[in-house]
């Protein structure tokens, strides 16, 4: 009790110093975070792809940073644009904190995504995305990875044709280590405060 | 004084007819009409609001347009386990009295294939179909694709 209070006091007045309090005070502080905690049940971030830039890269290629990792495909004309014009809109709501964050688009669709379409697509929404495809092998492996899913339907033709995919935000800390799961449902506030949050709990250097 | 007479009867008798043969586009009102512009003409989706203000179901069946060769009607849904999927939908009904929106993450105009380069505050004007055949034209407004949703 005594605890949660002076925790309480502490983030309002010492947002940075919170972390180490939080840990300390783990038991009998209120969950502080809106969205979803998947700490300890989702596996790091690992993967090996293609950036929208055409060059190999690494999840450790972004450790320093929080990212947020979503799978979509850019011939997706409502879903995948709303979320990413709301991640957008949070982005903006961060400020120069913004900078410590990397929207991660992982395509399911990479027949049809090469870097350079995933490129103007991302940079549609916001300075701070990057567009990832690679080999079917590789994004399957990483959809597994954090249990998502996509299945090709079957279209009018080869290249006309819809991917169903999970909807779901997964949110690394700047160590790579899953923290929080966020859902297109969740609005632009909960989101920010717990990016907030992250950022000023050590989840940014 | 009596064609007078005469010709007010004869409007008078003429009006219900004139009713029941109002289509269902006459009853129908469309605001905010906007498309979510994507780029290198990836497909984009067009959003409305539709109000029926007469007294009998008016049913949209399909949408067509100068610009765009291929306008269709989807609905993107979300099942159990957070799967995102999108629909081709044959119909969408707008109830009398009542209204029916496309908005993002339900019910959308999917549109492929334009015809020029289009750009964010641009109009396109797409037409709508109804099941009694009656259209409705509408000016959609092009807005970038990290616009937030205006409703």
């Amino acid at each position: 009790m005594k605890c949660s209070r002076l925790l309480r006091l502490v983030i309002l007045s010492f947002a940075v110093a919170a972390s180490a309090l939080l840990a300390a005070c783990n038991k009998d502080a209120q969950q502080p975070w809106q969205l979803t905690d998947i700490s300890g049940h989702m596996p790091d971030l690992a993967f090996r792809l293609t950036d929208d830039h055409g060059q190999t890269v690494t999840a450790a290629d972004y450790r320093g940073k929080i990212t947020l990792l979503y799978f979509g495909y850019t011939h997706c004309p409502d879903v995948c644009p709303l979320t990413l014009a709301h991640l957008h809109v949070v982005m903006q709501r961060l400020g120069k904190l913004a900078d410590h964050v990397r929207i991660l688009f992982v395509t399911v669709d990479p027949a049809r995504d090469t870097p350079a379409v995933l490129h103007d697509y991302v940079n549609a929404f916001d300075p701070r995305a990057v567009g990832l495809t690679g080999a079917p092998a590789d994004i399957e492996a990483l959809t597994k990875r954090y249990r998502a899913a996509f299945t090709r339907e079957p279209g009018k033709s080869d290249d006309s044709y819809d991917v169903s995919h999970s909807s779901g935000i997964y949110i690394f800390d700047a160590s790579g280590k899953a923290r929080l799961l966020a859902t297109p449902a969740d609005g632009q506030d909960k989101l920010t405060h717990d990016l907030q949050l992250l950022l000023s709990s050590g989840g940014a250097p | 004084m009596k064609m007078q007479y005469l010709s007010v009867l004869l409007l008078m008798s003429l009006l219900p007819v004139a009713n029941l043969q109002a289509s269902q586009a006459d009853h129908v009102t469309a605001t905010h009409a906007w498309i979510r512009l994507l780029p290198a003409n990836l497909p984009a989706s067009g959003y409305v609001m539709l109000q029926n203000m007469g007294t009998s179901t008016a049913v949209l069946v399909s949408a067509h347009s100068t610009t765009y060769a291929s306008v269709m009607l989807h609905e993107s849904t979300t099942g159990s386990g957070g799967m995102s999927s999108m629909n081709a939908v044959g119909k969408l009904a707008i109830p009398a009295q009542g209204k029916a929106e496309l908005a993002p993450a339900g019910y959308h105009l999917m549109l492929e294939h334009a015809s020029h380069m289009i750009k964010a505050g641009d109009t396109v004007g797409i037409t709508l179909d109804f099941a009694d055949g009656s259209q409705l034209p509408v000016q959609f407004l092009v807005r970038p694709a990290n616009a937030a949703d205006p409703n």
